[in-house]
């Protein structure tokens, strides 16, 4: 009985101690197999590293991911958060054009429009979802195969490389000695988080997520939560897009985000949230995101070749999907209540 | 040891996450007996039938199944074993045909393939024993939770068992259904088969059991046999008070007039919609508890469901307050001023994945909006309230709701619209899966609400309670209002004839002119 109450327990039982044990364990991996992993340098006034690497790297995969918790949440998933990062990228490097030097759009036009195109691309997949009732994972597939062909639209098919400086502070610039995308993702995320926890929006999320017929008696507006919750999926998206395009100082329609989708909902099913919908971490989110980030900086620092790199990612997303099973928890529970574990 | 005992279990105990809901209970059933199971809502019926089919796991005890120790790993090693469950909360695939269900996992074969000739002709079979009616092809989703409580009853009959549990399978039945029913089981108690009935209707449980084995606080009582035990000493040994203190009013229910010039709190003129209901009238004053009586089928839900705003409804108006607003919805519903707790319990009110604070704050924090966020203590405050006045059995406000029992979450759904202070409350069958005590402060509950100058739209499938809360009674039947009784006309005897449609005057003027039935019935 002591083991319910002691903080071992309590942390056992918040959403986000399994992500943190995951997190542990490539770490542990590292310390053990490349101690250089944890070295950090101070240059310049810049923070390096491989850990500040995996923040900076992993932005855009931080930002899908807080979208696609709070869609998960709501029972539904958006396949099309790679094609949004895509439409993003083309629009705002399609404003800022490729003169040397100067902007042809002020750039924080060419910015809001390519938010704007991205918010409105995740509406579309909300209004689809809620207001057409097709199954989200139809509806955002619709977009996942179009979004691309937008963004092709968008750039008249070629790859359109930039030359104005100010737009690279964005993916590569650094503040208080860290990188720049780090702090859109603290900003989205605080944002999210005060939506989620300060007012009602988190609560009906996870109601309408576990019983939408329930929560229609009780006057949720269903339909509304799911259009704005795609619509700021969206949005998250296109902040990915700005922070891949600067980076790259270019857009390119095909490959701008591909596949991120993959790794953003496996992000948030190691960070806790189940795919049925209903309660959500969005920090859970956040460490799954850094989970899959480490992992893949690991393998490419150990020099593994690239064909392996993808065996290697899926075991150790099969060891994480693992421990969550209930199987495995209700064993390690009765492991540790014989073994007293301190409480 | 008895020769014919057939299940014993002994020293069961359970505990889960700061509730002890099995301690030390000693139970045995014997061979072709029914033998109730009764107890408060939270006593732990339904946990020993999970710990007995393996859905839990006890933490000590022993269950021996004709004398050998058996240990049910899950509800299909102990379907193999002969022990044949319909649990309380009905699980069956909604998208799924009713033959399916009944027979999903034995589904006859031939030549490997199914043969569905031979399921949907089992499946009938079945059915006919309890002489249900339904095109077997058809997806169990589409019928009414009877018509579902029914399938999942055929399903376990289906299977060659020895020991047949059901946990609360008439909850949602008329008599008419739930006499066939019993008429099954007297047939399979006589070919030896043990029976395990759970229910809170004391006099289903005087009419088929042998035996009663009372539980409390997940505390064996003791064993009786029904013959020897009174009604008002079993209540007294479920719930430690007596019958009567429970069932004296004490005078809450007053008589009702209207004022005169006193405008309706609610008024429905022509209500209806094309093939689900016909338009009906309806007048509702402050003060008033308006009882609704009818087969299952009949419109009730329908009615509920248009006046809230869930289904839209394609004739007449509906005024609040003196007010009217086409299809509201529910939201608008809620913010002028009424308050809906549904039938479908488990598909339409519990949120199963949050907590009882959560379920209990829902209806009122949609009411005011995604900002004007309740403050979590003020939340907490709300729910330990309702938590003490409606008496919920948890260990507290953060419980999640799916850990409640079935009667505890009604009263959490109950709660909800308590909580958003509604001028109208509209309850369809607020008690189903209530005990007899909380039933009787269930309906004081609505007395007082009415005194305080509410309007209340009470539906339940029991008369005498309906008798007991409302002021007047409308009868629904085959989807249309067929009459409106009140004072003296207002009795058992009326309302069942006015049901079955063979109270002559009343069927006379229902069919030639339903509109003026109703006007009659409310011109006060
Ligand atoms: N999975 C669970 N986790 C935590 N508590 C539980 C769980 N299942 C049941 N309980 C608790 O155990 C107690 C007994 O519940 P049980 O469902 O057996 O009651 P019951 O007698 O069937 O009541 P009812 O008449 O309302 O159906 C209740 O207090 C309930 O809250
Ligand atoms: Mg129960």
């Amino acid at each position: 009985m002591n083991d319910n109450t002691g903080w071992w327990a309590r942390l056992r039982r918040t959403g986000i101690f399994w992500p943190l044990v995951a997190l542990s364990l490539v770490f542990l991996f590292n310390l053990i197999f490349s101690p250089q992993f944890f070295r950090l340098e101070i240059k310049d006034g810049h923070l390096f590293g491989s850990l500040v690497d995996v923040l900076n790297r992993g932005s855009p995969l931080m930002l899908v991911a807080i979208g696609m918790t709070a869609v998960i949440a709501t029972a539904g998933v958006d396949l099309s958060v790679g094609a949004v990062i895509a439409i993003s990228a083309a629009t705002v490097t399609v404003l800022i054009g490729s003169v040397t030097g100067e902007s042809q759009t002020p750039m924080w036009i060419a910015i809001l429009a390519a938010l704007g195109a991205s918010l409105l691309a995740g509406a579309w997949n909300g209004l689809l979802v809620s207001r057409a009732r097709i199954q989200p994972m139809v509806a955002t597939l619709v977009l996942m195969v179009a979004g691309r062909g937008i963004a092709q639209l968008i750039t008249n098919g070629q790859i359109i490389t930039i030359y104005y400086e100010p737009f690279f502070f964005i993916g590569g610039g650094y503040l208080l000695g860290l990188p720049f995308p780090v702090f859109i993702v603290a900003g989205v995320f605080a944002f999210a988080w005060f939506m989620t926890r300060r007012t009602a929006i988190g609560l009906f999320i996870e109601s309408v997520g576990t019983n939408a017929s329930s929560s229609f008696h009780s006057g949720i507006n269903e339909k509304n939560i799911k259009l704005v919750i795609y619509a700021f999926c969206g949005l998250c998206a296109g902040f990915a897009g700005l922070i891949i395009s600067s980076n790259l100082k270019s857009a390119d329609a095909n490959n701008a985000g591909l596949q991120i989708e993959l790794d953003g909902i496996l992000a948030v099913v190691i960070g806790g949230t189940l795919m049925s919908g209903g309660r959500f971490s969005l920090a859970g989110s956040i460490l799954g995101a850094l989970l899959v980030q480490s992992v893949s900086t690991t393998i490419y620092s150990l020099g593994v070749p690239p064909e392996v790199v993808q065996v290697v990612k899926a075991v150790v997303v099969l060891t994480v999907v693992l421990l969550y099973s209930d199987v495995v928890k209700n064993g390690l529970d009765k492991l540790s209540q014989r073994q007293g574990v301190p409480s | 040891m008895q020769t014919n005992e057939l299940l014993v279990m002994q020293g069961i105990h359970k505990t889960f996450p700061g509730v002890h809901a099995l301690a030390a209970v000693d139970f045995t059933l014997r061979a072709g007996e029914i033998h109730a199971l009764m107890g408060e809502n939270g006593a732990g019926k339904s946990t020993l039938i999970k710990v007995l089919t393996g859905v839990e796991h006890h933490d000590a005890g022993h269950i021996l199944l004709n004398g050998s120790e058996i240990n049910a790993k899950s509800p299909h090693h102990a379907q193999s074993l002969g022990i044949s469950t319909v649990y309380q909360e009905v699980n069956l695939c909604t998208n799924l045909s009713v033959a399916e269900n009944i027979l999903l996992g034995r589904e006859p074969r031939r030549a490997g393939s199914i043969d569905w000739g031979a399921m949907n002709a089992r499946a009938r079979e079945l059915l006919t024993w309890l002489d249900v009616d339904v095109d077997v092809r058809r997806s169990v989703g589409e019928y009414p939770v009877a018509v579902q409580q029914m399938v999942a009853i055929s399903r376990a009959l289906d299977i060659d068992a020895k020991v047949l549990i059901l946990d609360e399978p008439t909850s949602s039945l008329t008599t008419l259904e739930t006499e066939k029913l019993f008429a099954v089981l007297r047939r399979l108690k006589e070919q030896g088969i043990g029976i395990i009935f759970i229910t809170h209707f004391l006099n289903q449980v005087y009419a088929v059991a042998d035996r009663i084995t009372v539980l409390r606080n997940g505390k064996l009582v003791g064993t009786y046999d029904a013959k020897a035990l009174p009604r008002y000493q079993l209540v007294e040994l479920m719930i430690g008070r007596e019958l009567e203190e429970l069932e004296d009013l004490g005078g809450l229910k007053k008589h009702f007039e209207p004022a005169p010039g006193q405008a309706p709190v609610l008024e429905a003129k022509n209500l209806g919609q094309v093939g689900t209901l016909e338009p009906l009238n309806i007048k509702l004053y402050a003060g008033e508890v308006l009882g609704m009586a009818g087969l299952l089928g009949s419109g009730r839900t329908e009615t509920a469901n248009l006046l809230f705003g869930v289904d839209d409804a394609d004739s007449g108006t509906l005024a609040v307050g003196g007010k009217v607003e086409p299809n509201p919805g529910p939201l608008a519903s809620i913010q002028r001023g009424l308050g809906y707790c549904p039938e479908d319990r488990k598909a339409d009110g519990v949120v199963g994945a949050l907590t009882v604070r959560e379920n209990i704050v829902l209806a009122l924090q949609a009411s005011r909006g995604w900002f004007n966020y309740l403050d979590p203590r003020k939340q907490t405050e709300i729910a330990n309230k309702m938590i003490q006045m409606l008496q919920i059995s948890t260990p507290g406000p953060e419980q999640l709701m799916k850990n409640l029992s079935g009667g505890n979450q009604q009263k959490v759904i109950l709660a909800r619209w308590l909580a958003t202070e509604p001028d109208v409350l509209i309850l369809d069958e607020p008690t189903r899966g209530i005990d007899v005590g909380t039933k009787a402060e269930i309906q004081k509950l609505v007395l007082s609400l009415a005194n305080e100058g509410k309007g209340c739209i009470f539906i339940s499938s029991e008369l005498d309670e309906v008798l007991r809360t409302s002021h007047r009674v409308m009868i629904m039947r085959d989807r249309k209002l067929v009459a409106e009784l009140q004072g003296e006309d207002m009795n058992e005897q009326s309302i069942m004839e006015a049901i079955a449609g063979t109270g002559v005057s009343t069927e006379d003027t229902a069919a030639a002119a339903p509109q003026h039935a109703v006007a009659a019935g409310s011109a006060r």
